[in-house]
């Protein structure tokens, strides 16, 4: 099985999202490359808007992580609620 | 959530749709194959262009207000830097000589991008791709100006940088990211994207921009992390391109896809012959090293491309042909590279240096099987006879590769004490090669790589001197004349880090920095 990953600006405006991955990846491994914050998941990884919003506690549109996105890998599916990564086979 | 935003009138998919389709029409005044005559000519079949989609669905409105988001960030930290003078913040001079490559071969590398995509984003049918390759291609001029900008700040204080552009369309090593680029842009709109979007970027780029930049925020280059971050965030997107540009093409037809492997075991293996460059920055050039070529190559390439040509094997795509010598290079390439470098030098406006007793250290441990046994002797010699006052400059000019342009540096597969060498004959000329895989796309469109312009046959056949040089003058130089050629400062732009100003003037700024006294700055 093949992860995918996403790796973002170590930064405040980062934080959230990393936290609302970690928690809804329950696989999740998050690592420190300098400057970086790097999230490999097995297979899948899904962004959810709703749980950055609970954790900020305002709204947050989702197309607002590429200005803080450094790379990623697998098949992109996105629309106005979540972000998946993801391997077919 | 007890507050929310006022419901948008229309999801992202749906304004995605409204942004990118429909934005097209039939000609009427003229056939569409005239209007779009590269569309078709590389025998890729495309039967319903609504099929592409761009997955992160970004339109023009929300392209711009990111985008303009991420040019003010970075302007901020460009203008602290310049201010604080961030310059002499880094880990030592010697790191300068990373962003003198950077600015010479990078950075025009970007303005090719943007022309590149300029080109197919007209060239193609499709409204979806058509507006993705624009998007690009404003991308590409932002990075090739926020890149020169950021630079120019040290280019006020180090020799080596003053003259990038005009070294790009001269300098023997300048002609390897100058050909590939070129080679690209020459090819059809669809082998362009299969080349930069997918073989370049998405399988390629993270070599690249990522242990640059964290080597950047190692060595205390601020400015340079920053530009590097706000350009590779556009990077994330141009990946997407990519691969959605690949599925796109095979999902379509059948028959593309030994189209588009072909392309792939080209691309794949000329830019790995690009990244030889990085490979060497980043085990030799970085003062405070951030993770080795081969470390980067197994967390980037091997695993990372394992993961997706095993997931493209659906469609019938294999790995590329190059990919088992690529990933044994991993432990050579860096030394290799290095070491020619270091012969070449005194042609070359950036400074190379031997690796001190610490360096020499770390290089052995991260790579146990072949720095030790293969290249610290060819080090100790060299030092040995650099101590001696016999530091030296090879004055010979070296065979090219006639594809990648690379001087013959690379070994044999399976015997790094031999170097590579193969020849093709075509209509009575011979062809030298640094690979099978250079070789073989040699092969495949002789027609195109017979007009290379290779640095070493051009210098001498007489094309690389002044208009007013006599060559049959008593006393003439050729190597001089050539280098004058180049407008490099001679003594000040090239040879050994030991003993340049460079390193005299950071030295003298670190010192006065430290104190008011002494360390007058040139």
């Amino acid at each position: 099985m093949s992860n995918v990953f996403i790796a973002f600006q170590a930064n405040e405006e980062s934080r959230p999202v990393v936290e609302a991955i970690v928690a809804d990846n329950p696989t999740a491994v998050v690592t420190h490359p300098t400057g970086l914050t790097k999230i490999d998941v097995p297979q899948r990884l899904t962004i959810r808007r709703e749980t950055i919003e609970e954790i900020t506690g305002r709204p947050y549109d989702l197309q607002q992580i590429h200005v803080n996105l450094v790379t990623l890998s697998g098949h992109i599916d996105e629309d106005d609620d979540q972000l998946t990564l993801s391997w077919s086979h | 959530m007890d507050t929310r935003v006022a419901k948008k009138k229309l999801g992202l998919k749906e304004r995605y749709a409204a942004m990118t389709r429909g934005l097209g029409w039939e000609t009427t005044y003229q056939p569409m194959d005239k209007v779009f005559p590269y569309d078709t000519y590389e025998g890729i079949k495309i039967h319903d262009w609504d099929k592409w989609q761009d997955p992160f669905r970004l339109t023009m409105d929300a392209y711009w207000k990111y985008q303009g988001e991420k040019e003010k960030k970075l302007y901020a930290v460009i203008e602290a830097f310049a201010q604080n003078n961030g310059q002499l913040g880094v880990s030592d001079a010697r790191y300068i000589n990373a962003l003198k490559l950077f600015i010479q071969g990078v950075t025009p590398l970007e303005y090719y991008a943007h022309r590149g995509f300029a080109h197919v984003g007209r060239q193609f049918t499709g409204e979806g791709a058509r507006v993705a390759a624009q998007m690009q291609s404003i991308d590409e001029l932002r990075h090739f100006q926020t890149e020169t900008h950021a630079l120019s700040h040290y280019n006020k204080y180090f020799n080596g940088m003053h003259h990038s552009s005009h070294w790009f369309d001269r300098v023997w090593y300048l002609s390897v990211p100058k050909s590939f680029f070129e080679d690209a842009c020459t090819g059809g709109p669809f082998e362009f994207l299969t080349a930069v979007s997918f073989s370049f970027e998405y399988v390629l780029t993270n070599l690249l921009f990522v242990p640059f930049m964290s080597g950047a925020a190692h060595n205390g280059d601020m400015s340079t992390v920053t530009f590097g971050f706000s350009a590779q965030s556009d990077e994330s997107r141009h990946m997407t391109l990519g691969i959605e540009c690949i599925k796109f093409l095979l999902e379509q037809d059948p028959a593309n896809v030994p189209i588009v492997q072909k392309w792939i075991d080209k691309w794949f293996w000329r830019g790995y012959r690009l990244l030889t460059i990085v490979a060497m920055m980043q085990d030799y050039m970085l003062p405070k090293r951030v993770m080795s070529w081969k470390e980067a190559w197994e967390m980037y390439a091997e695993q990372n491309g394992g993961a997706l040509f095993k997931d493209l094997a659906r469609y019938g795509i294999r790995e590329p042909k190059g990919w088992k010598d690529a990933c044994e290079g991993k432990d050579h390439i860096s030394h290799q590279a290095w070491a020619t470098f270091y012969n070449y030098n005194a042609a070359a406006p950036f400074h190379t240096w031997i690796p001190n007793a610490d360096e020499m250290q770390w290089l052995a441990e991260k790579y146990p099987d072949s720095f030790e046994s293969t290249y610290k002797p060819r080090w100790d010699y060299w030092r040995e006879q650099a101590a001696a006052g016999n530091r030296f400059y090879n004055k010979t000019l070296p065979m090219l590769c006639t594809t990648c342009q690379i001087p013959m540096l690379f070994t044999e597969p399976g015997d790094a004490t031999k170097i590579c060498y193969r020849e093709t004959n075509y209509f009575g000329n011979k062809y030298h090669f640094c690979s099978d895989h250079c070789q073989h796309i040699f092969e495949d469109e002789p027609e195109k790589y017979i007009q290379s312009w290779l640095p070493v046959h051009q210098i001498y056949q007489g094309h690389c001197f002044k208009p007013d040089v006599d060559p049959t003058a008593e006393g003439f130089d050729p190597l001089i004349a050539v280098l004058q050629w180049y407008e490099m400062n001679i003594g000040r732009d090239n040879f050994d880090f030991e003993g340049s100003e460079d390193q005299k003037n950071f030295a003298a700024w670190r010192a006065d920095g430290m104190g008011n006294t002494g360390g007058a700055a040139a």
